[in-house]
């Protein structure tokens, strides 16, 4: 990254990060946008690893951006399953239906 | 502006803009394809970052297995896709508040901490190796273990998904494997003698 200054890259992720946080708060009806917002954040912090590995010459930040990433898949998969077993229980995917627990 | 910086703007542009897409679209199949369109711009980046790996793992992952994992959810389930964008301008406010302030911390700190001028080019690579090879040298010798967890955290994925959506339907004819080995002959099967010239 001889022509790009690492302010580049964790400016970009910032914004990645905002925007995913504030995907949150903007769908906060839809369970799925909710995780695909999910997705952006933590791909918002694999950018940062990456280019601060690459800054810092030290590999250790891409092998953790490959850890982020199974978790990320992991997520991704636990979190669909759990949409589609409320799905098939209750018809809905809204979050606000989600209240059984609160007593 | 050189080559690399250009294209660096171009694909956080794009990123950036089918990120706001991911979160604002109305139909969330549309989302899920602009989630593919940033995934794609982040591997063209680290691709750019000298991190080869990591972008082709990425497409990989995201696109090939988490994104197509998204749509299949998506068209799967028969939702009502304009009751779920109701109070969508209720919400904005403090959306747009909370957004705000992280945004400007997150820009504060990284203010704030002089960041350091970039190294080398060729940085992310250990003694000459290329960026593959060099994360595979240090994955199955330093990190091993971590390496190994990530494994268990998949496996337990697998297991989880399949145990949540796995059903018992009652009154479907289905082949139990372990009924028909566990049958003895005494069980079901009764010698008969018949005589001749009668029925049993």
């Amino acid at each position: 990254m001889g022509a790009i200054p690492l302010g580049h890259y964790s400016t970009l992720a910032a914004t990645l990060f905002t925007i995913g946080v504030f995907g949150i708060f903007l769908n906060r009806k839809n369970v799925i946008v909710i995780l695909m917002s999910i997705e952006l954040i933590l791909l918002a912090v694999n950018i940062n690893f990456v280019a601060f590995s690459v800054a810092l010459g030290d590999l250790a930040g891409q092998v953790f951006a490959m850890f982020v990433l199974t978790v990320a898949a992991a997520e991704a998969a636990i979190g669909l399953a759990i949409v589609v077993v409320y799905f098939r229980n209750r018809g809905s995917i809204e979050v606000e239906d989600i209240n059984l627990m609160r007593g | 502006m050189t080559v690399e910086l250009f294209v660096f703007w171009l694909l956080a542009l794009v990123a950036v803009g089918s990120a706001v897409m991911v979160i604002g679209a109305r139909n969330p199949v549309h989302s899920v394809l602009f989630l593919i369109l940033c995934f794609f711009n982040a591997a063209g980046l680290f691709v750019l970052i000298g991190a080869e790996f990591l972008a082709m793992v990425l497409v990989v992952v995201y696109v090939g297995a988490v994104a197509v994992l998204f749509m299949f959810v998506v068209m799967m389930l028969d939702i009502n896709f304009v009751r779920l964008r109701e109070g969508f301008i209720n919400y904005l406010p403090v959306g747009a508040l909370v957004g705000l302030v992280l945004l400007a911390e997150l820009i504060l700190v990284g203010g704030s901490w002089a960041l350091r001028e970039p190294v080398a080019a060729g940085a992310s690579t250990l003694e000459g190796m290329d960026n593959t090879r060099a994360l595979g040298r240090l994955l199955y010798t330093e990190h091993f273990l971590v390496f190994q967890i990530a494994g268990v955290v998949l496996l337990v994925a697998i297991i989880g998904a399949i145990a949540l959506t796995l059903r018992e339907r009652v009154g479907v004819k289905r082949q139990d494997i372990a009924r028909q080995v566990h049958r003895r002959p005494a069980e079901t099967l009764v010698l008969e003698r018949v005589e001749p010239g009668k029925g049993v």
